[in-house]
């Protein structure tokens, strides 16, 4: 049976950070990829032909400097075609509004004086307060229980820089951590536009709407994260996020480790108490002392340890993980550049009307129904980088919200989700049903199908409070320790959770290094 | 029809309720898992002697019972409790235990092996979510049979006697099998198992069959002196053979509200239980991590000084250092002493230099002593009888 120090399962952001941590340090490592690329959500998977594959993620917000500067992805492709982009917040009567800058530094369009000076000193607290959270994404969480390594001098210099904002900011942090959003944005703002582009940009990947009670606390996360050194910065890489998923994989073989695709893992194996190494779905066995599953914690203890190795309360409590995603992607390949009433397309382009929109089409979602006017982010990323698709053709990628995680008829719900956004396009941007060669609707599930994300969620598990920190993914299991001896989680749903930010498999790396062999 | 009015009958009766409330000549009743059931028929001293020298029933209907049957029935039960369920034979029948993911005990029971893929888990407390959490991931069905299921419990050194002059040829039947029987046009299951410690029987048909076993049972028992027994009686039995019973030696863990209160196994006495080679179960990684440094408490069984029922006492070391407490306790008839069950911290599971603070009411005012309490081996009462096969003809 071929040995290995270490098997990553899944060679997304989180595995690829976790092997080149691990290789870089000698261990013999193997990455096992279901798919037939490398790269996880920033592997993209082929619509139209003649058109470049789409990753599941079409920018970058939260890439972990740590995992940037130490795997060198620069050196391994990685090039930013805007490390800072803009954002239009399209009107269906063409009085756009931009958004320049890091998270709207500057606005250009109809927007009052008053709400210019509220939103420059709601948009520096926010900034401010999610600096001071940030550090937490680092480290692994404490647990309560004694005796488990808290690092309580990491957790001390937080909750100091916290106090140090002086008495009236962190009174302020107090009180917004766990509200919604909607209720925020309507203290200090009154422009609808400004307001509806914040309150998609807050919910993104969520299943949360703008008014869910704790809808803040995942927006700070979100604007936690950085892009080249800049907090907030929104990146798109040249040739699009695949490249990034490309970049890793090759930095991680470049540190030793060895990735190997259209290798799906059916079984952890274990003697009971250890890992013993893991079967793939062919029936061939690999052995390792060690597995490091990148896979969703609910795939990774239910279907890859399975019930019958776990104690019963832990898989009840897996079992129940939250899971639904709410994020439906669209793949346009259109035969000419749509006119969204003159704006920027190389703008990250938002249909948010105002903050009800953004709760309005999360209503129906909740019934699993889905949106008659969907909100959502679009990028264009043919126009940065034009030899993604055919001269003069473009691609269209947008995330769009709220699709029901789990519909009654699935075929259906897709299609009038598809409809819907249709609609929504059209409406902003006249004429470009005509230039549409192929549409692609990827509702919730059919992201679980391709990606692996149970519910479709992009962070493998609910970002939201009460499946936060030492609560993520589980009590008991947020350490990144599997609960069986040898076994690692380290998934996006793992503290801090997902995007192709690298951070939870990099977190995890650094607690094995902990842990010792 | 939803009966609107259940509210006024908040206690079941069991099949046998004619017959026990015809012979409830106390009328002392107490509720036991929703039904009423008979403390002491007539005179408590005659029971618990007719279970030592003659042979007694007890209306066992009450109890909790589980189905667990389907292919992964076996494979379900080994990860739920500590004891190997796939190496009990069918027809066997075997004493184990569950915990929670801490390794804390949930319950107690016999687990009885009715056919390859079909198991019966009689237990003290009702926890069907716990069973069902417990079989995702197995082809198994669980279901609750208590009102499914009339049992009776035949016990005392002349059962066999009486089950033979009923009709039943149980010679060759060994403690912990069980054998099927035609009974009435319907099925009888005679089990050598029970809670007295002693020669005995427990019997399962169709609650529809309650009433002509119990009456066949009568007849045939005549002239063995069979009576029937109630609660009362029974704990004394089960003391004196040294068994424990949820919720009064231990607290089952769904119970526990203070943490330093929960149990273990290894805590309770009952490590011996335990299989650490059959693979996983629930709290298997816990109990391993507590075997390693040791569980903080003991169970142990006392004898004590003098002749007050220690019942609820608290334990000294050296008379005055708290080190534990009395769970149950009697005086023996069949011993003529005092003895007890009693949680202990770990250290003091040898005993010397114990006491027991026992508080007795006299005539409204409590006499207080501290007698001294030695550690002694359980059970306190074994006889050879049961464990012969066939079983003595008294």
């Amino acid at each position: 049976m071929p040995s290995f120090d270490t098997i990553v399962i899944g060679a997304g952001p989180n595995g690829l950070a976790a092997a080149h941590r691990l290789a870089s340090r000698g261990d013999r490592v193997l990455v096992l990829e279901r798919g037939t690329t490398p790269g996880g959500g920033a592997a993209g998977a082929e619509f139209a032909p003649g058109f470049a594959a789409m990753p599941l993620a079409h920018l970058s917000y939260n890439l972990d400097a740590r995992v940037a500067r130490t795997m060198d992805l620069p050196r391994h492709g990685l090039r930013w075609a805007n490390a800072n982009l803009a954002t239009t917040a399209l009107s269906a009567t063409g009085a756009h509004l931009r958004l320049e800058g890091p998270l709207g530094l500057t606005l250009t369009g109809e927007v009052s004086d008053r709400d210019r000076a509220a939103w420059a000193g709601l948009r520096a607290r926010l900034l401010r307060f999610a600096g001071v959270l940030a550090p937490l994404r680092g480290m692994t969480p404490p647990r309560l229980a004694k005796g488990v390594g808290n690092p309580m001098g990491q957790l001390a210099k937080i909750a100091l820089r916290a106090r140090m904002m002086g008495a009236d900011e962190f009174r302020e942090l107090g009180r917004i951590f766990l509200t919604n959003v909607h209720d925020l944005l309507d203290d200090e703002l009154e422009t609808p536009l400004l307001k509806g582009a914040l309150a998609l940009d807050a919910t993104l990947g969520i299943w949360l709407g703008p008014r869910s009670p704790n809808s803040v606390l995942p927006w700070l996360d979100r604007l936690a994260g950085a892009t080249d050194g800049a907090q907030a910065a929104l990146g798109l890489p040249m040739g699009g996020m695949a490249t990034l998923g490309a970049a890793m994989a090759r930095a991680a073989e470049a540190a030793g480790a060895t990735i190997r695709c259209n290798a799906a893992v059916a079984q952890i194996l274990t003697d009971g108490d250890t890992v013993q190494g893991l079967r793939l779905a062919d029936g061939e066995e690999l052995s390792a002392a060690r597995i490091v599953s990148s896979l969703a914690p609910k795939t990774t203890l239910l279907s890859l340890v399975g019930a019958r190795h776990l104690d019963a309360g832990q898989t009840t409590r897996a079992r129940h993980l939250k899971t639904r995603g709410g994020a439906a992607k669209l793949h346009l390949a259109l035969s000419a550049a749509p006119d969204f009433r003159g704006a920027a397309l190389g703008d990250r382009l938002v249909i948010a009307g105002s903050e009800h929109a953004v709760e309005r089409a999360f209503n129906p979602a909740k019934y699993g129904r889905t949106p008659q006017a969907p909100v959502m982010e679009i990028v264009i990323p043919t126009v940065h980088d034009p030899t993604l698709a055919p001269a003069g053709q473009h691609i269209l990628s947008a995330i769009v919200q709220y699709a029901p995680p789990a519909p009654a008829d699935p075929d259906a719900a897709r299609t009038a989700m598809l409809d819907a956004s249709l609609r929504v396009l059209e409406d902003h941007a006249p004429g470009i049903g005509a230039l549409i060669l192929k549409a692609e609707m990827l509702m919730p599930h059919d992201i679980e199908t391709r990606w692996g994300l149970p519910g479709g969620n992009w962070h493998a598990g609910e970002l939201s409070v009460e499946q936060m920190l030492f609560l993520r993914p589980l009590p008991g299991l947020s350490q990144y320790q599997g609960p069986i001896k040898g076994l690692w989680l380290a998934s996006a749903g793992c503290h801090p959770g997902g995007g192709v930010s690298g951070t939870a498999g990099w977190n995890a790396a650094l607690a094995m290094e902990r842990a010792g062999k | 029809m939803t009966d609107l009015r259940h509210y006024q009958t908040p206690l079941r009766q069991t099949p046998f309720h004619p017959r026990t409330s015809a012979a409830n000549r106390l009328h002392a009743w107490a509720p036991w898992a929703g039904y009423a059931t008979v403390q002491t028929y007539d005179d408590l001293a005659m029971e618990h002697s007719a279970i030592r020298n003659a042979a007694t029933l007890y209306d066992l209907c009450p109890m909790i019972k589980y189905r667990i049957e389907g292919t992964d029935a076996a494979a379900c039960l080994n990860r739920l409790t500590v004891r190997d369920a796939d190496r009990l034979a069918v027809g066997g029948v075997h004493y184990t235990v569950w915990c929670d993911d801490a390794g804390h005990l949930i319950d107690d029971g016999t687990l009885f092996r009715l056919a390859p893929d079909r198991y019966r888990l009689c237990c003290q407390e009702r926890h069907l979510p716990w069973l069902l959490d417990s079989a995702f991931g197995f082809d198994v069905r669980i279901t609750d049979e208590t009102g499914e299921i009339a049992a009776l419990a035949l016990q005392g050194p002349t059962s066999a006697v009486v089950l033979r002059a009923a009709g039943f040829d149980i010679d060759t039947l060994k403690p912990f099998r069980m054998a099927e029987f035609p009974f009435a046009g319907g099925h009888l299951t005679i089990s050598r198992t029970g809670f007295t410690g002693d020669l005995g029987y427990e019997l399962w048909t169709t609650p529809d069959l309650a009433l002509p076993l119990w009456d066949s049972l009568t007849d045939a028992g005549a002239l063995y002196g069979l009576r029937p027994v109630g609660s009362e009686a029974l704990n004394i039995a089960r003391l004196e053979a040294g068994f424990i019973i949820a919720g009064q030696d231990f607290t089952p863990a769904p119970h526990c509200l203070r943490e330093d209160r929960l149990r273990s196994p290894l805590e309770m006495g009952l490590g011996w239980l335990i299989d650490w080679d059959k693979g996983q179960f629930t709290g298997r990684r816990a109990l391993l991590r507590q075997r390693e440094r040791g569980p903080h408490w003991a169970f142990v069984g006392l004898e004590i000084e003098g002749n007050v029922a220690a019942e609820g006492a608290i334990l000294y070391h050296n008379r005055k250092t708290e080190i534990g407490v009395i769970t149950g306790a009697c005086w023996s008839p069949t011993l003529k002493t005092s003895i007890a069950l009693a949680q202990v911290k770990a250290r003091h599971a040898k005993g010397g230099n114990l006491w027991a603070e026992i508080y007795a009411l006299r005539e409204l005012h409590y006499a207080r002593m501290m007698m001294p309490a030695r550690v002694v081996a359980r059970p306190f009462f074994n006889p050879t009888r049961k464990r012969q096969t066939p079983p003595g003809k008294l």
